[in-house]
C-alpha cells in the first residue's frame, strides 16, 4: 500500500517512538492513530467493494429498459430471414429467460468476462482494452492540464480578488465554460485545421493519427492530432477547477494564521504558497479526483467531434443498437473508476488533513 | 533580512507542507512534460486562453505550409474517404454494416456484378451461367483469370466450399444465409463450373451478394461467430483491392491488387477514414485532408457548391420516404393486435390523406431540391423497375378531392371544423417519427397543417425507438423508408403475408403488416420467373397493386448528396454512370476507376516527412523549454528556502 510510504501519521508510527512525530506524542498515541487510520481505510475499502458490486447488478438491469430489439436493429436494412435472427438471438444468448440470462451475466462477470458484444463479435474487454489507451490519453492529458490550470489561476484570482486580474480571469472561465464543447471543436477545426483569412490550417480536422508512422514519429503526430481536441477540453473544464480553488482560498484568507505568517515577516508569496493554498486544498482535490474518476468515460461530444477512437464514442454506438454486454461493461468500467478515484481521494484525506479519519 | 523561528507547534505541518509541496510540483512537472510533448506548437506556460492565442498565431506560419504541401514525399496517390460507419466485422460471414460490406465488395469477387450503367447483371466471378429447364439446377461457369492475392488460383471449389459453409454453419449464415436458404447442394465438379441445386425455383440467382472466400484460408477457423478476419494482413483476397490495414474507428486501409483481372485501380493507396461528425468531415475535405465525403446535409453542399476544387454530385438515390399507414396488425394466426386508428381502414379516407401531401413543397422546403418527387416503391435510379401510377391510380395533391372524399366516407366537418365520425369523435390521428431525423419532423409539421386544414388532427410521436410501437402495430401512421437494391424482391417481400410475426408474440420480416392476396400471388409469381424482361413486368404490376392498395405512398425519393476534391480524384465513375451516387455502389466502380489528379499526390493523410520534422522541432523546444523552466522553479524554491 502506498500509505506506507507517504508521510504523515503512518510513517512515523514506523519511525518508531524515538523520532519526534507529527503527534509529537508517546508510543501508544502514534499507535492509535495508526489503528484508527486503518479503520478508516478499511471502512473505505469496504464501501467501495460494496459500491462496485452494485453497480454490477444494476448495470444489468438498468440498460433493459432501453426499447429496441437488437437483433432487429442490426439487420435493419438487410435481406434477413427469421432463421438468421433467430441464430441470432441464440448466440446472444437473447433466447433464455431474464434470470438465466442474469446468473450468467453475474458468473461471468466475476471472472472477469464481461460477454461478447453483438455488433462487433469481439469480447466486450478486449474492445475496450483497445479503445481505453486512447481516452485515457485524451482526458488525462486534459484534466491533468486544466486542474493545474485551474489551481494556478484560482489562486492568482483569489489572491487579488475583486483586482481587474480576478473579474478577467474569472469572466474568461465562466464564458469558456458555458460554451458547448462541441460547438468550440467545430469552432477550433474550423479556425486551426482548415485555416481562415491569414491564419493557415495547421492542426488535423480528427483521428488519432495519420498513417503508418512507427516510433518517435508516432508519439508525434498522435500529439499533433491531440492538440484541438486538448485545447477544447482545457478551455471549457478549467473554470471548475478555478472556481472551487478561487472561492476555498478567499474562505482561508482571512485566517489568523496568514497574519501570523505574515508578522514572522514571510514574504507574501511564501505566505500563500506554504499557508494559504495548501489549507485551501482539499476541496479542489476532491474536484481533481471526480474529474480523474471522469477520465475513463471521455467526453463522448468532444471524441465525436475529433473522431477520437476512445470509449465515448463506443459508449454511444452501444446504446444505439442497443449492444447490450458492451454497454454492461462500460457502465462498470466509468463506474469502477469513480469508485477508485473516490476511494483514492478518500485515502488520500487524511494524508493532506490529519483532522479527516481520526 | 528575515530572521526564521518557526513557532514548535507548526515545524511539523510546515515539514508536511514541503513534502506536499514536492509532491505538487514533480505533478505539476509531469503535467507540463505532458504537456510540452501533446501540445507542440503551442506555448507551454498556463495563461490565460486569451494570451496564449497570439504566440500560437505567431508560431503558424512555418508549421503550417508542410500539411497542405501538395505531393507526399514519395509521391504516392492516396484516395482518402471519409465514413463514419463501425465496421462491425472484416468476416464476410458476420458484416452487417454498409461500410463493412462495401469493403467486402473491394476485396472480394461476388459471382455477379451490377453494371454501373443500368444496374442489370454483368458477370464477376462467374462468367456465364444457365439454368436448368426445370429452373432448379443453376450452373455458373467460374472465370479461370482470377488469382486470389497470395498467388493461389481462385477457383470454383472456393465457391462451392463458401456456400455449402454458410449451408451447413448457421454461425457461418450470419450475415448472407437468406441466400442459400433455398439451396439443396453446390457442388464443384471442375475448376471452372460451379453447380447450385435448388430446392425450389429462384429469381435472384444472378444477384447473389455473398462474397466468395478463399477455402485454404478459410478452412482452418473454427468458430465462425467469433472470427472477425482482422487480425493478419494483408487479408487475402480477390476483388480490385487488397485489405492492408485496419484500426477500429480509425481507418481501413486497402492496397490496389495489381493482378486484378478487370485492371488494377489507378491509384496506389484507398484509406476510409473516420469523421464521425459529418461538420468535422467537410471541414477535412476542404482542407484537403480527405477526398470524398458522403451523406451530406443540404446546408453542407450549399457551404461547399462553391468553393474551389471541389464539386457537388446530387444524385439521385436509391431510398424511398413514404408515409405507411397501420393496416391493422395482425400476425399469421389471425390475431390481431396494436392499436391502429380504425379509420383507417377504410381506403377512401387513406386516399384523402394522401390527396392532401404536397410533394413539390415537401422536395423543396425539407429537402431544398435535394429530392425527386415520389411516384411509385421503387425509385427511378432502378429504370428497368421503376413504375409510375397511370393518370386514373395517381393520388395527386387536391385537396379539394380529399375533402370530398371525407364527406363521401362519413366524416363530416362539425361545427368548429373538425371531422367527426359515426362515434361522434374528432378524426386524430397519430404518426410515429424518427426523432434522430429532422426530414420526418419537418414534414411531420407540413401534415400537422395540411390535414389540419382538412380538419383532422395529427400528432407527430417522434421517438429515439420506433421499432418497439412499430412491432407492436401501436401506431396509425408512420414515417417509412428503405433502401432498395438492384433486384428488388427484399423490399418487395416485406409486404407479404409470408412475412407476417408467426404469432403476436414474434417479431417477423414484415414492414408494415400489409398482407395482400393479389399482391403475394403477383409476388409469387416474380420469385421464379426467369425471364428478365417478364419478370421487370411482374415487378411493375406488384407495384402497382401496393399503390391501389393504399397502405403505403411514397412522398419523394431522396437524393444522395455527396462531394469529392477535383485537384485530387480526376474522374470517377458514378452509377447509374449518367448520373449517379458515387458512395453505396452496388458494384465497386466508384473506387475501382477513380484516377487521381495529375500532380497532386494525396491527400495529406500522411503528413510527410517534412511536417514531421517540424513538429519534432517544436515539441523538442517545447520540452526543453519545460525541463528549463521546471528546473528555474526549484531553484526558486530552494532559494526561498535559504533565504
Amino acid at each position: 500500500m502506498s500509505s506506507a510510504r507517504t508521510p504523515g501519521v503512518v510513517r512515523d508510527a514506523v519511525d518508531g517512538p524515538v523520532k519526534t512525530g507529527p503527534s509529537g506524542g508517546p508510543r501508544t498515541r502514534a499507535r492509535g492513530h495508526r489503528t484508527d487510520y486503518l479503520l478508516y481505510v478499511a471502512g473505505k475499502l469496504g464501501g467501495a467493494a460494496v459500491s462496485l458490486f452494485a453497480v454490477l447488478v444494476t448495470s444489468f438491469f438498468l440498460f433493459r429498459i432501453i426499447p429496441g430489439d437488437p437483433v432487429k436493429a442490426m439487420t435493419h436494412g438487410k435481406p434477413t430471414s427469421l432463421e438468421q435472427m433467430a441464430t441470432l438471438r441464440k448466440q446472444f444468448g437473447l433466447d433464455l429467460p431474464m434470470w438465466q440470462q442474469f446468473t450468467e451475466y453475474c458468473a461471468k462477470a466475476l471472472t472477469g468476462d464481461l460477454g461478447t458484444s453483438y455488433q462487433f463479435h469481439a469480447p466486450v474487454g478486449e474492445l475496450i482494452v483497445e479503445k481505453l489507451p486512447a481516452t485515457l490519453l485524451l482526458t488525462g492529458v486534459a484534466v491533468l492540464i486544466y486542474s493545474t490550470l485551474g489551481l494556478w489561476l484560482g489562486t492568482r484570482s483569489a489572491w487579488r480578488h475583486g483586482g481587474l486580474g480576478d473579474k478577467v480571469n474569472t469572466g474568461v472561465a465562466l464564458t469558456l465554460w458555458s460554451v458547448p464543447s462541441f460547438w468550440l471543436g467545430l469552432l477550433l477545426i474550423i479556425v486551426f485545421s482548415v485555416g481562415i483569412g491569414p491564419i493557415p490550417g495547421m492542426f488535423p480536422s480528427g483521428g488519432m493519427q495519420s498513417g503508418n508512422e512507427t516510433g518517435f514519429a508516432h508519439v508525434l503526430d498522435v500529439a499533433h492530432h491531440m492538440v484541438l481536441p486538448v485545447v477544447t477540453l482545457v478551455a471549457v473544464g478549467y473554470a471548475q477547477t478555478l472556481l472551487v480553488m478561487r472561492s476555498s482560498l478567499l474562505d482561508e484568507m482571512g485566517s489568523d494564521y496568514l497574519t501570523t505568517a505574515r508578522a514572522k515577516g514571510l514574504r507574501d508569496d511564501l505566505v500563500r504558497r506554504r499557508h494559504a493554498v495548501p489549507n485551501a486544498m482539499l476541496p479542489t482535490v476532491t474536484m481533481i479526483f471526480i474529474n480523474l474518476g471522469h477520465v475513463a468515460a471521455g467526453s463522448i461530444l468532444v471524441e465525436t467531434v475529433f473522431s477520437w477512437p476512445g470509449l465515448g464514442g463506443l459508449f454511444y454506438q452501444a446504446l444505439s443498437v442497443p449492444d447490450l454486454p458492451v454497454v454492461q461493461g462500460l457502465f462498470v468500467v466509468f463506474a469502477g473508476a469513480m469508485i477508485l478515484m473516490n476511494l483514492l481521494a478518500d485515502l488520500l484525506y487524511p494524508l493532506l488533513d490529519p483532522r479527516v479519519g481520526r | 533580512m528575515v530572521t526564521r523561528i518557526p513557532p514548535r507547534t507548526t515545524r511539523q505541518p510546515t515539514r508536511q507542507r514541503i513534502r506536499f509541496r514536492l509532491f505538487l510540483a514533480s505533478g505539476a512537472a509531469a503535467t507540463a512534460i505532458a504537456a510540452g510533448s501533446v501540445i507542440p506548437l503551442s506555448p507551454l506556460l498556463p495563461a490565460a486562453p486569451q494570451a496564449q492565442a497570439a504566440p500560437n498565431t505567431l508560431n503558424a506560419p512555418k508549421a503550417l505550409k508542410a500539411p497542405m504541401a501538395p505531393a507526399a514525399a514519395d509521391g504516392k496517390k492516396v484516395l482518402t474517404v471519409a465514413v463514419d460507419q463501425s465496421v462491425d466485422s472484416l468476416s464476410p460471414f458476420l458484416a452487417q454494416t454498409l461500410l463493412a460490406t462495401s469493403v467486402h465488395r473491394l476485396s472480394y469477387e461476388y459471382l455477379t456484378n451490377y453494371d454501373a450503367k443500368d444496374a442489370s447483371t454483368i458477370p464477376g466471378f462467374a462468367t456465364k451461367w444457365a439454368s436448368s429447364p426445370d429452373k432448379l439446377t443453376w450452373t455458373f461457369t467460374i472465370r479461370d483469370d482470377s488469382k486470389w492475392s497470395d498467388g493461389k488460383q481462385a477457383t470454383a471449389e472456393d465457391a462451392a466450399w463458401t456456400f455449402n459453409k454458410m449451408m451447413t454453419d448457421p454461425n457461418a449464415a450470419t450475415a448472407n444465409g437468406s441466400f442459400t436458404s433455398n439451396f439443396k447442394k453446390v457442388t464443384a465438379p471442375d475448376p471452372t463450373q460451379l453447380v447450385i441445386e435448388l430446392k425450389k425455383p429462384q429469381a435472384t440467382m444472378t444477384s447473389l451478394d455473398v462474397p466468395i472466400v478463399p477455402k485454404h484460408i478459410w478452412e482452418n477457423v473454427d468458430d465462425f461467430s467469433k472470427f472477425n478476419n482482422d487480425k493478419k494482413f494483408p487479408i487475402v483476397g480477390n476483388g480490385p483491392y487488397v485489405i492492408e490495414d485496419f484500426k477500429v474507428d480509425q481507418y481501413i486501409r486497402l492496397k490496389p491488387n495489381k493482378d486484378f483481372w478487370r485492371g488494377a485501380p489507378k491509384f496506389d493507396e484507398l484509406v476510409f477514414r473516420y469523421y464521425k461528425d459529418k461538420d468535422a468531415a467537410v471541414a477535412a475535405l476542404q482542407k484537403g485532408e480527405v477526398s470524398f465525403v458522403s451523406g451530406l446535409t443540404p446546408a453542407q453542399a450549399a457551404a461547399l457548391g462553391n468553393a474551389e476544387n471541389i464539386k457537388v454530385n446530387d444524385a439521385p438515390g436509391r431510398r424511398f420516404f413514404a408515409l405507411a399507414t397501420n393496416p391493422g396488425a395482425k400476425a399469421k394466426d389471425g390475431e390481431k393486435f396494436g392499436n391502429g386508428h380504425k379509420a383507417l381502414l377504410d381506403p377512401d379516407v387513406r386516399k384523402a390523406l394522401f390527396h392532401a401531401v404536397d410533394r413539390k413543397t415537401i422536395v423543396d422546403k425539407v429537402f431544398q431540391g435535394h429530392a425527386v418527387e415520389g411516384q411509385g416503391y421503387i425509385p427511378p435510379r432502378f429504370d428497368s423497375y421503376f413504375w409510375q401510377p397511370s393518370d386514373t391510380q395517381k393520388i395527386d395533391y387536391d385537396p379539394a378531392k380529399a375533402a370530398d372524399l371525407l364527406d363521401k366516407a362519413g366524416y363530416e366537418k362539425n361545427g368548429s371544423g373538425k371531422r367527426v365520425g359515426d362515434d361522434g369523435k374528432p378524426l386524430n390521428f397519430r404518426i410515429l417519427c424518427h426523432a434522430t431525423d429532422p426530414n420526418d419532423k419537418a414534414v411531420g409539421k407540413y401534415l400537422q397543417e395540411w390535414w389540419g386544414d382538412l380538419g383532422i388532427g395529427l400528432e407527430v410521436e417522434c421517438l429515439d425507438n420506433v421499432s418497439d410501437p412499430w412491432l407492436a402495430g401501436n401506431y396509425d401512421l408512420a414515417f417509412d423508408g428503405w433502401s432498395v437494391n438492384p433486384d428488388p424482391d427484399f423490399v418487395l417481400s416485406i409486404h407479404t403475408c409470408g412475412a407476417l410475426p408467426a404469432t403476436a408474440k414474434d417479431t417477423g420480416a414484415t414492414d408494415n403488416f400489409i398482407c395482400d392476396k393479389q399482391y403475394d400471388d403477383l409476388y409469387a409469381k416474380q420469385a421464379v420467373e426467369y425471364d428478365v424482361a417478364k419478370r421487370t413486368d411482374l415487378v411493375k404490376q406488384i407495384q402497382s397493386r401496393l399503390y391501389d392498395t393504399g397502405y403505403m405512398n411514397v412522398m419523394v425519393y431522396p437524393n444522395a448528396v455527396e462531394a469529392y476534391r477535383t485537384d485530387q480524384i480526376k474522374s470517377i465513375t458514378t452509377m447509374p454512370e449518367a448520373a449517379g451516387n458515387i458512395w453505396g455502389q452496388d458494384g465497386y466502380w466508384s473506387w475501382w476507376s477513380a484516377v487521381p489528379a495529375d500532380g497532386t499526390g494525396e491527400a495529406s493523410s500522411d503528413s510527410g516527412s517534412s511536417t514531421g520534422t517540424v513538429i519534432g522541432i517544436g515539441a523538442a523546444v517545447v520540452v526543453v523549454a519545460a525541463l528549463g523552466l521546471f528546473f528555474m522553479m526549484r531553484r526558486r524554491s530552494t532559494a526561498e528556502d535559504r533565504e
